[in-house]
This record gives C-alpha cells, sequence and structure tokens, in this order.
C-alpha cells in the first residue's frame, strides 16, 4: 500500500514539472515583450526594466527558469497591476471559496449520480431509463454559463427563493477565517445564522456547477452496475434468494463504483474550468473568478500564477482520486 | 451494409444524425432562411426588447434585432469555428501521435509528456490565458482552442499506433520494404480512422461549448457579430424582463452541442461493440 502510494506521488513530478514548464514558458514565448506585458499598459520605462530584471529577462533562458521556480517556491508571485496587493495572498485568500464550491458540486453530483446511476441500470431499457439517458446527455451538452444565467433568472430574479450572486448577504459579518471556508468556519463557530446565509449562496452555483459532473457520474455508475449485474455470483446470491434490495444496493454497487470513482477524478479538471465561469456569473470570489478578471484586464501576473494554482491543485486531486480508487480495488496496488 | 442497418437502429444517434444535419443547412443557408436577414448588423432601436410574438418568434434584442434571425445567423460562425478547430487540431495532434506510437524511445517519451502536460490542465483556462496573451480576437480564440485540442488526438492515436503496430500486416509491410512513412500513413492511419472520426465529432460538440464560453466572456467574437455565447453575455443586462433573449441562443447551442454528442455516441458503438451493451 505505502509502495503504490509513494509510486503514485513519485509519478506526478513530471507532471508537475511540466506544468511549471508551461506556465513559465507561456508568458515569455506569446507576447513580443513579456517585460512589457507583465508590467501593464501604464507602466514606466524605469518600472519595465525593473521586472525586466526581476524576472531575468535580459539573461539566459536557464537562469530565468531557476529564478522562476524560486519565485514559485517562496509563492512569490509578485503584485497585481491593478489592486496592487500581493497574487499569493490574493490566492490563499481565495482558493477556500473555490474548493468549497466544487466540493460542493462534486458531493452533490456524487451524492445524486451514483443512485440515480444505480436506478437506471436496474430499470434497464423502460422509461425511468429513457428519461434518466435524456437528461444524462443533456447535462453534458448544456452551457455551463448559460445554465448559470437561467438558474438565476428563475430561482432568484422571479421565485427569489436564492441570492443572486456573492458568497454572503450584505451586512452579514463573515466568521473569523480558520479554515479560509465561510461555512466550515461559521459552523467551527457556532454561528448558525451566517452558516445558513453562506449555505444559500452556495446552492445555486453548486447545482450548476454539479451538472455536467453528475450526468457523467450517473452514466458511468449506470454502465457498471448493467456490466455487474451480468456477473456469476448476482446470479447465483439471486437463486439463493438473498435480499435483492441489499444485493443490489451494497454488493452490486461496490463492484461497479470504480468506473465512475476514476471518473470522478477527470471531472475535477472539468469542474475547475467550470468554477472559472459559474464563478464568474455568480461573482463567487475564488480562483476562477479572479482568473478571468485577471484575463480580461489583461494581469498577467494573476494569470501566470492562477493556472499554476489550478494545474497544481488539479494534479494533487488525481493523485488522491488513484489513491482512494487503490483502496476500492487492492488489485491496483498489488501489481505496483 | 450491416453496418448501416445497425446505425438506423440507433435512435438517439439517428436524432443526433438529424439535429446536425439541419443545423449544417441552417448554417449554410441561413441568410436566406432568416426572416431578417440584416439583422445581424442593423438596428431598429423602436422596436428593442420586443417579448416573443407571430413577428418576431424569439422576440427582439436591445438594438430591436429579430433574435430568431440571429440565432439562425449565429450557426455558421458556430460551424465555422468548430471545424476549424478540431480540424487544426486533428492535423497537429495525428501525426504526433502516429509518430510517438511507432517510434517509441525518447521521441515517444518527449511527446506524450508533454501530451500529458496540456491534459493536466483545464483546457478552457489554458485557452482563455492564450487566447489574452495573443491579443483578444475570434482569431485568437480558434488558435488557442486548437493549440489546446490536439493532445486529445495525440492520445487517441498514440494508443491505435501502439496496438496496430504488432498486427501481422504491419510486419508482412516491413518483410516486403516499405519506407516507415508508408506503412505510417498509407497502413496505420485508415485503420486507427474510425476512433479518430469519433473523436473529432464529439470533439465538434465539445468545441462549440467552450468557444461560447469564449465569447461569453468576451475572448472571442466581437459585436455585432451574431455568436450565441457573446448574445447571452450582453443579454444579462437586460434580465429578468428579456428572458427570450438569453434564453433562445442558450438552447441553439444546446440542440447542436447534443446532436453532435449523440450522434459521436451513435458512431463509436458502432466502431467498438463491446461498449454496445453498456448503454
Amino acid at each position: 500500500m505505502l509502495r503504490f502510494i509513494l509510486h503514485r506521488v513519485l509519478t506526478a513530478i513530471p507532471s508537475l514539472l511540466g506544468l511549471l514548464i508551461v506556465t513559465f514558458m507561456l508568458i515569455r514565448v506569446v507576447p513580443a515583450d513579456p517585460a512589457v506585458a507583465l508590467a501593464g499598459d501604464s507602466a514606466t520605462p524605469q518600472q519595465i526594466e525593473a521586472i525586466r530584471h526581476e524576472y531575468g529577462f535580459d539573461r539566459p533562458i536557464i537562469v530565468q527558469l531557476g529564478l522562476y521556480l524560486a519565485q514559485v517556491a517562496r509563492f512569490n508571485f509578485g503584485e497585481s497591476q491593478f489592486s496592487h496587493r500581493p497574487v499569493g495572498l490574493d490566492l490563499r485568500q481565495r482558493l477556500p471559496a473555490t474548493l468549497e464550491l466544487t466540493f460542493g458540486a462534486l458531493i452533490l453530483a456524487t451524492a445524486l449520480g451514483i443512485p440515480l446511476g444505480v436506478v437506471a441500470a436496474v430499470y434497464h431499457n423502460r422509461w425511468p431509463d429513457f428519461i434518466l439517458r435524456f437528461l444524462s446527455i443533456t447535462g453534458i451538452a448544456v452551457a455551463a454559463f448559460w445554465f448559470a444565467i437561467t438558474m438565476q433568472l428563475i430561482f432568484a430574479m422571479q421565485l427569489e427563493w436564492l441570492p443572486l450572486r456573492g458568497e454572503l448577504s450584505n451586512g452579514v459579518i463573515p466568521p473569523a477565517a480558520i479554515t479560509g471556508s465561510l461555512i466550515i468556519d461559521s459552523l467551527l463557530q457556532g454561528q448558525w445564522g451566517v452558516a445558513g446565509d453562506a449555505l444559500r449562496h452556495l446552492v445555486l452555483p453548486a447545482i450548476t456547477l454539479s451538472v455536467g459532473a453528475l450526468a457523467t457520474i450517473t452514466r458511468f455508475t449506470r454502465a457498471g452496475v448493467l456490466e455487474t449485474l451480468q456477473k456469476d455470483f448476482v446470479a447465483y446470491e439471486r437463486a439463493v434468494g438473498y435480499p435483492r434490495r441489499r444485493l443490489i444496493w451494497v454488493y452490486v454497487l461496490r463492484n461497479s463504483v470504480i468506473a465512475a470513482v476514476t471518473q470522478i477524478g477527470l471531472l475535477f479538471g472539468a469542474l475547475i474550468g467550470g468554477a472559472v465561469v459559474v464563478e464568474a456569473v455568480f461573482d463567487w470570489p475564488g480562483i476562477g473568478s479572479y482568473l478571468v478578471r485577471s484575463i480580461l484586464t489583461a494581469d498577467y501576473k494573476v494569470m501566470m500564477a492562477a493556472t499554476l494554482l489550478v494545474g497544481v491543485v488539479y494534479t494533487v486531486v488525481n493523485i488522491l482520486i488513484d489513491l482512494v480508487h487503490g483502496w476500492l480495488d487492492p488489485r491496483l496496488w498489488e501489481q505496483s | 451494409m450491416l453496418i448501416l442497418r445497425k446505425f438506423a437502429r440507433d435512435i438517439p444517434a439517428l436524432i443526433g444524425l438529424v439535429i446536425v444535419v439541419v443545423v449544417v443547412i441552417v448554417a449554410v443557408v441561413g441568410p436566406w432562411l432568416a426572416p431578417y436577414p440584416k439583422d445581424a448588423y442593423a438596428s431598429h432601436l423602436l422596436q428593442r426588447l420586443k417579448p416573443p410574438s407571430s413577428a418576431f418568434p424569439f422576440g427582439t434584442d436591445n438594438l430591436g434585432r429579430d433574435m430568431l434571425s440571429r440565432v439562425i445567423l449565429g450557426a455558421r460562425g458556430a460551424l465555422e469555428v468548430a471545424l476549424i478547430v478540431v480540424g487544426v487540431a486533428a492535423a497537429i495532434g495525428v501525426p504526433l501521435g502516429l509518430v510517438a506510437g511507432y517510434r517509441g524511445g525518447w521521441v515517444s517519451e518527449s511527446i506524450m509528456r508533454v501530451t500529458d502536460v496540456f491534459l493536466a490542465l483545464p483546457q478552457l483556462i489554458l485557452a482563455l490565458a492564450l487566447a489574452q496573451l495573443m491579443t483578444p480576437s475570434l482569431e485568437s480564440a480558434m488558435i488557442a482552442l486548437a493549440l489546446t485540442y490536439w493532445p486529445y488526438f495525440t492520445r487517441l492515436v498514440f494508443a491505435e499506433t501502439r496496438r496496430l503496430q504488432s498486427a501481422l500486416f504491419v510486419d508482412a509491410l516491413r518483410g516486403i520494404g516499405a519506407g516507415d512513412a508508408r506503412i505510417l500513413f498509407l497502413h496505420i492511419l485508415p485503420n486507427a480512422m474510425s476512433p479518430i472520426i469519433v473523436r473529432a465529432t464529439i470533439g465538434m460538440g465539445f468545441t462549440i461549448l467552450v468557444a461560447a464560453v469564449l465569447g461569453f466572456l468576451g475572448m472571442g467574437a466581437t459585436p455585432p457579430q451574431p455568436d450565441w455565447g457573446l448574445t447571452i453575455s450582453e443579454s444579462r443586462s437586460y434580465l429578468p424582463g428579456a428572458w427570450w433573449y438569453s434564453i433562445f441562443p442558450g438552447l441553439a447551442i444546446l440542440v447542436t452541442v447534443l446532436g453532435f454528442n449523440m450522434l459521436g455516441d451513435g458512431l463509436r458503438d458502432l466502431v467498438d461493440p463491446r461498449l454496445r451493451r453498456s448503454r
């Protein structure tokens, strides 16, 4: 088991290095003069020269890479061109909101998708299956930003059931930061009202973000359960009269979710990509809306740092998913 | 012909095919089909933000332009972008996958590592960053999307090439002295074509979605182009009053992407009958 974990962590190192090199190359290869691009439109020639020196654009590329790695290692990404706040600080403060949103969506998608997939498989080729199949192909095809706006239109603007945007209502004082996640912090400090308000704000963005993932998880669970239902052990348990419900929801399900778990890892990338859009529509104060704003305003330091962070989070989550995978299917770590 | 009969029994795939054919027709004859073809650019301020009626079945936008016409006219742009992006991505990704799969050694290793890195980042984020660095425009958006989509082809073709390389017919070709280029492009590539076509079909739908996001965020099409994503972003200032302004372009994206996905799924089932029973 330990060797499996170690092996998986070690194989992630080349991807992380590659990621560093890609973000490093982006700013150096694409624009005509990276120092001018980084300094922004309003920079004086002195500022441009200072940046040129700081990033080593006047020195060999290997030195530049070294300087870049040193900056990343110290979590020093410079200052945002617009807010003049350190980018590293902004990222640290915004990461919890994004994780709250993506995990909220992932939990929603898993908690609904797995049972729905089982139901679809049990009712194979009957009407619940047809409806769920139609909904799941629609869920993958829907544009997240349009779905977000439509949800706002219906539930926030027309029905006024849920808040339109943001993370907390005006006038609600956020709890003292412990983990950075509003919901967890307010629960830890027993501020139930604040937690409720934060939760209400999370509902629409999380639902919007979960749609694609929900569809995929439903599909893969259904396929997995259908396959397991053909296995001999299922026929045997049925023949000896084992309770059908327990057979399906415990034994068949456990043998079927592995494909869905792999998908969850792949989905995380899609969720983070989707979070960019959903956060922008709902003004959610996370990495995604920060990234969109930086891209729209050509705030390159923020853009590079946020892109890197997203890549790192994605890689780390994939390792975690592989570990869960190994726990569900021990054959995997015996092979390695 | 058996394959056609099999396809004809797959109802979702047939629906997908019908949708794709209709969207392609709309894209081609759009200017003749739209009730007010000039409304791509002309504005009529007296009729702004009219709800759906018999004169304007999808209502009008903030400049009084007919939404139905703009939705119809948007199809061409969406398909053009998707076709170009998927075409360029395949043109980059397929040869790289062939070489990586056939060669082995450090060539293969380095191509696949680069592919992995690209796949380790959400495509949307990479495409957004690239598009901004190249100064935002529709062309930049297309280049950015193509530069971030090729790894999907590379990984697929790599696996196919690896599989085919050990096939008997490749050994036979080597035995009679066929060159590497000949084996790769005239023999392995045609055999790998079906999964490539499936990937491209699904990629069309996927690209339409991502391109719409770029348009929505202002990194793609520019006003007054009748781009679906851009239109939805323009509509946001007029909600909740003018619901039709955002609903119809969104439905157009949904139906188009749905069509490509359903067709792609159907084609995949034809190509790989093992997956058949899982549907």
